[in-house]
C-alpha cells in the first residue's frame, strides 16, 4: 500500500534522488565509531540537532497554553505544568533540553576545534558555527524570561545591564531589547517572546541549512 | 525449501526503522496527551447556585439573574447566567434558557406584539411556546434548553442547563 503510493508519486515526480542525494553517501571509515572507537566523538553535531528537533516540537507545544502577558505568563505555565497531563514531561523536555543542546554544541565545537577541521576550505562553515552558537545563546536568554517567576526577572535584569555596558550604544540596546529605558515588564516578556518563537527560531534554520548544505559540499574532513 | 531469506540490507533497514520508530514514538507521546487533554479533561460538575425566593415565581415568565464562579483554566472570573422561570399548570417549577437555539441571540418573553405568550427571539423572528418547544416554521431547530432546578429553604437553586433534543 505505502510502496503504490510511494510508487505512484514517484512516477510523477521523480523524487527518489531527491532523498537518496541526502540518504546515501558512505560513512568513512575513520567516522564510524564501529572501525575507531574514537570516532563517536563525531556524533555530537548530530545530537546537537537531535535535541534542537526536540526543542522546537516541544516548544510548539508549550505555546498551546503559555500566554506571553505579565498578568498570566506564570499562572499559565504553573497550570500546564501541574493541571495538564504530561505537562511536567514536556516542560521538562524543553527546560533540560535546552541546557542540553549547549553542552552538545560546546563538545562538537571542541571537536572541530582540536581536529583543525574548520581549515581550509571549510573557514565559512565554522563562521557559520559560531553565528549557530549566538543564536543558540540568545534562544536560551530570551527563554529564561519566559516562566515570569522571580529567577527570571532577575537574570533578565542582569542580561539587560551586561547590554547596557556596550560602548556608546549601550542604552538604545538595553532599551531595544527591554522595550523600555527602565522597567523590565509588560513590553520586554512580549518582546522576549516575539523574540524567542519568531526571529531567532527563523535565523536558527537558515543557518542550520547553510551548514548542512556546505557539509554535502565539501564533504566531512579527513583522518588526522 | 520457501523460507525466505531476509538480507542483510532489509534486515537492517527493518531494525533502523523500528528503532527510530520507537524514539520519535516516545518522544511524541507526552506531547501529543498534553495537546489533546482539554478533549480529555472531565467536565465540571453541575454545582447548583441560589436563584430566587420561590414566592417570586409567578405564571408568567420571569427573567432572574444570578452570578457563577467560573474556572478557565488559570482564569477565574464571575459569569452572569440568566434563565426564564415559571410555574407551570402542574404546579412545577420550570426554568428555561434564555439561549436561542437557533444562533444563540438572547429570547424575551412576550416582547413582540404580534405573538403575545411566546419567548421571541429579535435576531431572527424565532419563536417558542411558554413550555420553550421551538415553533415550526421560525428559524429555531429545538426547544430552549431546561435548567436542573432543585428548591430548599424556600429558595431555588438551578444548576446547569440541558439540551431537550427533538424539537419541532
Amino acid at each position: 500500500m505505502l510502496q503504490k503510493i510511494y510508487d505512484w508519486v514517484d512516477e510523477r515526480m521523480d523524487i527518489t534522488p531527491l532523498w537518496r542525494d541526502i540518504a546515501d553517501h558512505e560513512v568513512p571509515e575513520h567516522v564510524n565509531p564501529a572501525h575507531h572507537f574514537s570516532a563517536f566523538v563525531y556524533c555530537f553535531g548530530g545530537l546537537t540537532f537531535f535535541v534542537t528537533v526536540i526543542q522546537v516540537l516541544s516548544g510548539m507545544f508549550l505555546t498551546m497554553y503559555y500566554v506571553p502577558d505579565i498578568e498570566n505568563a506564570w499562572k499559565s505555565v504553573y497550570y500546564l505544568q501541574k493541571e495538564v497531563a504530561h505537562g511536567q514531561i514536556v516542560r521538562g523536555m524543553h527546560h533540560w533540553g535546552a541546557s542540553l543542546v549547549i553542552v552538545m554544541l560546546f563538545l562538537h565545537t571542541l571537536r572541530v576545534f582540536f581536529q583543525g577541521a574548520y581549515k581550509k576550505p571549510r573557514e565559512l562553515n565554522w563562521v557559520v558555527g559560531v553565528l549557530l552558537f549566538f543564536v543558540m545563546l540568545g534562544l536560551g536568554f530570551t527563554g529564561y524570561l519566559l516562566p515570569w517567576d522571580n529567577k527570571a526577572y532577575f537574570a533578565t535584569q542582569v542580561g539587560l545591564e551586561i547590554a547596557a555596558a556596550t560602548p556608546f550604544i549601550g542604552d538604545q540596546i538595553r532599551t531595544l531589547l527591554a522595550g523600555d529605558p527602565e522597567i523590565v515588564g509588560a513590553q520586554t516578556l512580549a518582546r522576549f517572546f516575539a523574540i524567542h518563537v519568531f526571529f531567532l527560531p527563523a535565523a536558527l534554520f537558515g543557518l542550520m541549512a547553510a551548514h548542512f548544505i556546505m557539509i554535502r559540499k565539501q564533504g566531512i574532513s579527513g583522518p588526522l | 525449501m520457501s523460507k525466505k531469506q531476509v538480507s542483510r540490507r532489509q534486515f537492517l533497514n527493518y531494525t533502523l526503522t523500528g528503532v527510530g520508530g520507537f524514539m520519535a514514538a516516545g518522544m511524541l507521546a507526552p506531547m501529543v496527551r498534553f495537546a489533546i487533554d482539554p478533549v480529555l479533561k472531565p467536565s465540571a460538575s453541575g454545582e447548583m447556585h441560589p436563584v430566587v425566593e420561590v414566592s417570586k415565581i409567578t405564571n408568567t415568565p420571569q427573567r432572574f439573574e444570578w452570578e457563577v464562579k467560573q474556572q478557565d483554566a488559570w482564569y477565574e472570573s464571575m459569569v452572569q447566567k440568566s434563565a426564564w422561570v415559571y410555574v407551570d399548570k402542574n404546579d412545577e417549577i420550570v426554568a428555561l434558557s434564555p439561549i436561542c437555539t437557533h444562533l444563540g441571540c438572547v429570547v424575551d418573553w412576550s416582547s413582540n406584539e404580534q405573538y403575545p405568550d411566546q419567548f421571541y427571539c429579535p435576531c431572527h423572528g424565532g419563536r417558542y411556546t411558554k413550555d420553550g418547544v421551538n415553533v415550526p416554521g421560525t428559524p429555531p431547530t429545538a426547544p430552549l434548553p431546561i435548567y436542573e432546578h432543585k428548591v430548599e429553604e424556600d429558595m431555588l437553586y438551578l444548576g446547569r442547563a440541558h439540551d431537550r433534543g427533538g424539537g419541532v
